[in-house]
């Protein structure tokens, strides 16, 4: 079975002015990050701000172009589609935004957002249009009679339903959800998790599921992609890497996230993210990586398979026995 | 003589329909050196409470409370004089967004300065040799360069580090931190709470943790308060709140969290927080409990002494006669009746 998304060497990479006279700066945002999706499946990329998760969905939901790499999507060049294909591409994925307060009209009806993309991608009649809106928000625990009320009249959970219906009105293959519930309440967010899960099982769907919350991730995903600093720096099937992260972020993140049971030791990483516009020359981590040597500070590891995941690290063998770890 | 003392704390805002109550009936003693937690999803009234013992409740809000005590001396009497010179000094808060709780205008050398000249009365010297130790502590690097700095030339953790020497400055009592960590990444965080953390213990400062993640509360407190739209209903010893939950909200809570998932799905809590005009009139839990009576939907229960701790229903689920007692009230009166019969 072909995969439903092949990312290659995916970079992208902004221009920062600095002032008139200087030349502007390079940003890499997303700096060669490489993955495959199947269909049905969910790939969850993890990381901190700044890390290039989110835009590396804007990439894939072609809201923005790579600047290199090649992105298959469904058996397509989604980079530079034929134009044929234009149009199908753009129905294939669909995105949810983090901020429901923000990624919905206030000044249209719940109905009308929900078939907006019908009236552009599709040649349904408005009575077609209005069934299958319906039929959507039953699907996503929405009740019909809700059908002609704004935006403003329901609660952070029932409009992120909202976002994640009208996501799902082209029948997308692909959903790419960008911190889904970190906005919601603790109650409500395991209403939303459900409500992933089962339209994923019912519709067939594959999530690229972007978040900062490994407890989320390790309820929700089959893989998890480590990120940091614009490249991946552990990605694999998630049992392996919440039962024994190679990479000393990994490590750190799991450390730091409260309440997964993991043994406190407690290396909290010292400092910060360091800028983008100046990432150190080797390893990305190197800066604040407690097991750091020379050879992380000059020369940049590879990612490279080691016990059933990819992992960016020197000194990875070192983790397996667990001992340093 | 404990170190705060909260008596039925209540705090309502006006409305166009009708008063809304964002704190009802709070109680909560702290003793010296204390680490409390105070969890509750947004609107639970967590945040407000703690502004009204801070006497920052802004303008049409009421605050009443039958004692509201600070090391013995009444706040509600307080004039605004003295209030001001307790405040920030004995008690500090830091608040959940670093950036926008420091002042733009200025730099942070200057903003820590102010708080040192007002409480401590320092001299400029002084103040600066202090300002530079306090940003030292809070691991600031660098802390003489970063005087002149403006809070838009640092991180938001570096942030938060500024916002917590201006409240540690002063050698508080009690230091109250509302979402400490919520804007931060999670790396920062664990840096930031082991830092409260350590403060905490080097100074014997009593520390109020404010947060609606679970998992901050359970790495870090002795004790926690659940709220639930303004009434705390359950409080007790943190390990023994997460080993067994006594209220069915709590339990219900660390049953949603994705830590709990075992794959499968997730416990869900039907239904929404109570609002302005569905307050029950029982239970304020009970439209959304499983374990709702005739019982709980009418009568509102108090907070009562239960196990290690308090609670605040009527059928704890350590009770070994509960589900008896949950079948006689499903039943009702019928059975009520026929028990006074025979």
């Amino acid at each position: 079975m072909t995969a439903l998304v092949t990312a290659t060497d995916l970079t992208r990479s902004y221009e920062i002015k600095q002032g008139l006279f200087r030349a502007p700066a390079h940003l890499q945002a997303v700096g060669g990050v490489s993955f495959t999706l199947e269909a049905g499946k969910t790939l969850a990329v993890v990381g901190e701000s700044g890390c290039g998760k989110s835009t590396l969905a804007r990439l894939v939901t072609l809201i923005e172009r790579p600047s290199g790499g090649t992105l298959t999507l469904d058996g397509v060049d989604a980079v530079d589609p034929p134009a044929s294909a234009v149009k199908t591409l753009r129905r294939t994925v669909q995105i949810v935004f983090q901020n429901p307060y923000g990624s919905l009209n206030p000044r249209k009806r719940v109905g009308a957002i929900l078939e907006e993309p019908l009236i552009i991608n599709t040649k349904l009649s408005k009575q077609e249009r209005r069934a299958q809106a319906l039929d959507m928000m039953v699907k996503v625990g929405l009740r019909p009679e809700q059908y002609g009320r704004y935006p403003h009249m329901f609660s952070g959970g029932q409009r992120q339903r909202i976002a994640i219906a009208r996501a799902l009105m082209l029948r997308p293959k692909l959903l790419v959800a960008d911190e889904p519930v970190s906005a919601l309440d603790m109650s409500v967010q395991a209403q939303v998790l459900n409500l992933l899960v089962d339209l994923q099982r019912e519709l067939g769907l594959a999530y690229l599921f972007i978040s900062h919350d490994l407890a989320v991730v390790r309820h929700l995903a089959e893989d998890v992609m480590i990120m940091y600093l614009g490249t991946a720096v552990e990605h694999g099937p998630k049992e392996r890497i919440f039962a024994r992260p190679l990479h000393p972020y990994t490590q750190a993140l799991l450390d730091a996230t409260p309440g997964l049971g993991r043994k406190r030791q407690r290396i909290v990483p010292k400092g910060e993210l360091p800028s983008p516009l100046d990432p150190p020359k080797g390893c990305v981590f190197s800066t604040r990586c407690p097991h750091v040597t020379d050879l992380c500070r000059t020369q940049r590891p590879p990612l490279r398979p080691l016990d059933g995941r990819l992992v960016a690290c020197h000194y990875a063998e070192r983790f397996l026995d667990g001992q340093a770890a | 003589m404990p170190l705060l003392e909260i008596e039925n704390l209540s705090v309502e805002f006006p409305s166009q329909s009708g008063m809304v109550r964002a704190v009802d009936g709070v109680s909560i003693t702290l003793e010296k050196g204390e680490v409390l937690g105070i969890v509750g999803e947004s609107g639970s009234g967590k945040s407000v409470g703690m502004l009204a013992l801070m006497g920052l409740v802004p303008y049409p809000g009421r605050v009443r409370a039958d004692r509201l005590s600070f090391e013995g001396r009444d706040l509600q009497t307080l004039s605004d004089r003295e209030r001001r010179a307790l405040i920030g000094k004995d008690v500090a808060m830091i608040f959940q967004e670093p950036t926008t709780s420091l002042n733009p205008s200025f730099t942070i050398g200057y903003q820590l300065n102010e708080t040192l000249h007002i409480h401590e009365g320092m001299d400029r010297k002084a103040a600066r040799r202090r300002v530079i130790e306090l940003l030292e502590q809070v691991g600031i690097p660098a802390p003489e360069s970063r005087l002149s700095a403006y809070p838009h030339q640092l991180s938001g953790g570096m942030n938060q580090r500024v916002m917590i020497a201006m409240a540690i400055a002063c050698n508080p009592k009690l230091l109250i931190a509302d979402e400490p960590t919520t804007a931060l990444d999670v790396t920062i965080q664990a840096q930031i709470l082991d830092l409260l953390l350590s403060l905490q213990r080097d100074r014997g400062m009593a520390l109020i943790l404010i947060t609606h993640n679970m998992g901050v509360v359970s790495d870090t407190t002795e004790r926690v308060a659940v709220m639930y739209a303004g009434q705390i209903m359950e409080q007790r010893p943190t390990q023994s709140l997460f080993a067994s939950p006594q209220h069915p909200y709590t339990a219900a809570l660390l049953a949603a969290r994705p830590e709990a998932s075992d794959g499968g799905r997730l416990a869900t809590i039907p239904g929404l927080v109570p609002g302005l005009h569905d307050r029950p009139r029982g239970c304020l839990f009970s439209p959304r409990c499983v374990h709702a009576t005739s019982l709980t939907d009418s009568v509102r229960p108090a907070l009562h002494p239960w196990m290690d701790g308090m609670i605040r229903c009527h059928y704890p689920l350590g009770d070994p006669t509960r589900d008896e007692r949950i079948a006689a009230d499903r039943a009702g009166t019928a059975v009520l009746e026929r028990g006074t019969v025979s």
